[in-house]
């Protein structure tokens, strides 16, 4: 009786499932089994499941160490079979037939209009796809192993290890730089992704003339008052959005969802927000009580502000509360953005770089800094019109802020 | 039996003590009785070998029946050969006993059948996977009974968790309005999936009967001749234009809910181990024994008949062949229909589009 090598595939015991841990053998290599013998445990994502063996003989080799997760249709352990020879491979249900009569995927006769099947697109489960997404691997590019040319884990994984990839971060050996998302990081994805798809966003942008914003600038600093204290265009910046808010407070909100129905919360108070460029990455503390403040009170709060966040102190307190924010992309020399909204909040200014422009004054080309505001707002909250308002209210602010600082009637 | 349910008809202890009940007695053949064993040890049997051949690959999913042997191989056994059954995914002992082969049982569960035999030669519906459809269903195979002047009864399967739901409480109020000659038998297992019977409810489910006009009864589960005996009287009772009876068979689902289904994630091994005490097929074999009706020999031999089929069962399922696609096509109407036509000729066009086709 010729003897017989069986491998046994890790079945799908459950609907679906993908994958499972090998955690526990009940048998050696050189043991002998009989059929239906308990020979491993495996855990699912649903269950710790026995599983049975297919076939009586003896233990050739055991493919998978405990503590593995291996995916569904893995070899994970072949059977010397002594008895009665059965030549048929074990089917995994759902993963295809191994038998001549496979007629799941086969290449169309030349000349046939393609009208039901075009390019056969490449085939993989939604978890191999969303992994290849992740991992920025086109499906295409990947050599599929899998039973009827679907594409495996394990195929994508093995891509990425070829240089397939397209991930912008591949390092010098060749391989891809992989981190782990967390802290910040983390904290910064999972507020931009719940901001961004559930405040519909709206941008709108202005080029303002700030040549009387950087006049002031140099005269505070020269001023007694403001000794000691770092004044920037950004100070101004901060004046003109507090400016903004008590003109229209309603950009100073937040959309509250509650059983009862959606309310919109206006705030009494300004917390401003400032988007700061740390170490660590991307923090957001905000000044308590912007609103309230002179101007003198309001730059050293903003400097002070920076300076903890970088210097990696900010307080959770720091980092929470704001109603509204200021990113400033200037710095890093581009001219404006979209900016994601702040979860909580109603509307984010970003400010782009200070660059020397022809700009027409009176009917003449003069030379003028010029600067972008991009404001993003939410619209559930404010409207295209209100929003408008809002900017160009800054943008007055800036171009001529002293008319704007002084109260209107105090002219009269 | 649990002694919170003492209301339930016994008519043999766990231990296999044959005792008397006021209103419920059966009287059995000594080769009736052995082959009630046989029904259940060789349902058991197929039970556990599908359970297996699924965790091997075998079958996308199977719904284990271990523990309910007596309450479905005793209730389909009451049956008249004309009666119907409409059973659920559960129903292995039910279908067993109106003839069904077990190989068909596990076509349906490997995906290669629509619905794996045919119900009017069985006289057993398919499999109902949607909780509680096939008690309308039965319910209105009865009230067809009734304008045929037939004499046939209509037998729906469910479990407790179905009794919630709200086509089998249309099904009772339908079945009470016109007296349809049909049998509700409630298997409770004690879990609907992961949900406990004591939060389904505050009163006993057979009780729930009252409320819509028509007797409940609770019989023991495990013990395979009240349920018989129970049956028989429900049946009779349908039979003679008395309209409906709802059974509640107090059992326990010793297995999982499925294959997909891990129940040490919400009951306790000691409930388990307290129900294999009260198990069915113990206790007749311990009845037969003390009764001299079966021996050591008789035993061995079912054991033996269990592992052949066993054996058949494994061998049938791998040697299954998945059938041809447009076979989907056959059992749509029963007569030709032109549409259909046009469908099949259309799909048999587009496998004939591949290159090794032929042709």
């Amino acid at each position: 009786m010729a003897e017989q090598q069986q491998v046994f595939h890790l079945p799908d015991v459950g609907e679906g499932l993908t994958e499972a841990e090998i955690v526990k053998w009940r048998i050696r290599p050189g043991d002998s089994v009989a059929v239906n013998q308990i020979i491993v445990e495996i855990e699912t994502a649903k269950a710790v499941v026995e599983l049975p063996c297919p076939y009586a003989g003896s233990v050739k080799a055991l493919h998978v160490p405990e503590g593995e997760i291996v995916p569904v249709g893995s070899p994970i352990v072949t059977i010397l079979v002594t008895a009665k020879a059965d030549e048929r491979e074990p089917v995994l249900v759902g993963y295809g037939v191994k038998t001549d009569h496979e007629v799941h995927r086969r290449p169309r006769k030349p000349g046939i209009q393609q009208d039901i099947a075009p390019t056969s697109p490449a085939r993989a489960k939604p978890l191999v796809r969303k992994l290849a997404k992740e991992l920025g691997v086109p499906l295409d590019s990947v050599t599929p192993t899998g039973a009827d040319g679907v594409i495996t884990r394990a195929d994508v994984l093995g891509s990425t290890r070829n240089g397939h990839s397209t991930s912008p971060a591949a390092a010098p050996n060749g391989r891809d730089d992989r981190q782990p998302v967390r802290g910040v990081q983390r904290a910064m994805a999972d507020a931009m992704v719940r901001s961004a798809f559930t405040a519909p966003h709206v941008t709108e942008w202005v080029e303002v003339d700030i040549s009387r914003t950087l006049d002031l600038v140099i005269r505070l600093r020269a001023n007694s008052a403001y000794e000691g204290i770092k004044v920037t265009p950004l100070t101004i910046v901060a004046a003109a959005v507090i400016h903004a808010v008590k003109q229209y407070p309603r950009i100073n909100s937040t959309w509250m969802e509650s059983s009862q129905g959606a309310e919109i919360v206006t705030h009494s108070e300004v917390h401003l927000g400032i988007a700061a460029d740390t170490p660590r990455g991307l923090l957001v503390p905000s000044v308590k009580a912007a609103g309230s403040m002179q101007l003198p009170q309001l730059a050293r709060g903003i400097h002070t502000l920076i300076e903890t966040a970088r210097a990696g102190r900010s307080t959770p307190a720091d980092l929470t509360g704001g109603t509204i924010t200021i990113t400033n992309v200037g710095v890093f020399g581009v001219d404006g953005g979209t900016p994601i909204i702040n979860p909580g909040e109603s509307a984010i200014l970003a400010i782009g770089r200070i660059l020397d422009r022809p700009w027409v004054v009176d009917g003449a080309i003069v030379v003028r800094p010029i600067m972008q505001l991009s404001l993003s707002f939410d619209h559930r909250v404010i409207d295209g019109a209100l929003g408008s308002r809002a900017l160009v209210s800054m943008a007055n602010f800036l171009t001529d802020p002293a008319v704007e600082m002084v109260p209107a009637h105090a002219t009269e | 039996m649990a002694d919170e349910r003492v209301s339930a008809v016994q008519l043999l202890t766990p231990e296999g003590q044959r005792v008397a009940h006021p209103e419920y007695d059966i009287n059995l053949t000594d080769a009736e009785l052995r082959g009630l064993y046989r029904d259940m040890v060789l349902v058991r049997r197929i039970d556990t070998e599908a359970t297996a051949l699924q965790r091997q690959g075998e079958l996308g999913l199977w719904a284990p029946c271990l523990g309910q042997e007596a309450a479905q191989v005793g209730s389909a056994r009451a049956m008249a050969p004309n009666d119907f059954a409409f059973p659920t995914f559960r129903e292995h002992g039910v279908t067993w006993c109106r003839g069904v082969a077990a190989l068909d049982m596990l076509a349906i569960l490997r995906g290669i059948s629509n619905g794996g035999w045919d119900p009017s030669l069985h006289r057993c519906g398919p499999y109902s996977i949607v909780i509680g459809a096939q008690v309308l269903h039965g319910v209105g195979y009865a009230m067809g009974v009734q304008f045929d002047g037939a004499e046939d009864v209509a037998v729906t399967y469910f479990g407790d968790g179905a009794m919630a739901q709200g086509d089998v409480n249309e099904a009772f109020v339908f079945a009470a309005s016109f007296s349809a000659p049909v049998v509700f038998f409630c298997q409770n297992n004690q879990w609907a999936i992961s949900q406990p019977s004591d939060r389904q409810g505050n009163i006993q489910l057979y009780e729930r009967a009252n409320g819509f006009g028509f007797p409940g009864v609770q019989v023991d589960g495990n013990d395979v001749l009240a349920v018989l005996a129970v049956t028989k009287v429900a049946l009779e009772r349908a039979r003679s234009g008395n309209g409906p009876t709802l059974i509640e068979a107090y059992t326990y689902r010793m297995g999982a809910h499925t294959t997909s289904d891990d129940p040490t994630r919400y009951r306790l091994a000691g409930e388990l181990e307290t129900w294999r005490l009260r198990d069915p097929i113990e206790r007749l074999k311990a009845y037969l024994a003390r009764q001299g009706i079966a021996d050591r020999s008789y035993f061995d031999q079912i054991e033996q008949e269990g592992e052949k089929l066993a054996e058949q069962i494994r061998d049938g399922v791998r040697a299954m062949v998945p059938p041809k696609p447009e076979s989907m096509f056959d059992d749509v109407y029963s007569e030709p229909h032109a549409r259909i036509d046009e469908q099949r000729a259309e799909m048999l066009e587009y496998l004939a589009s591949f290159e090794d086709a032929g042709g």
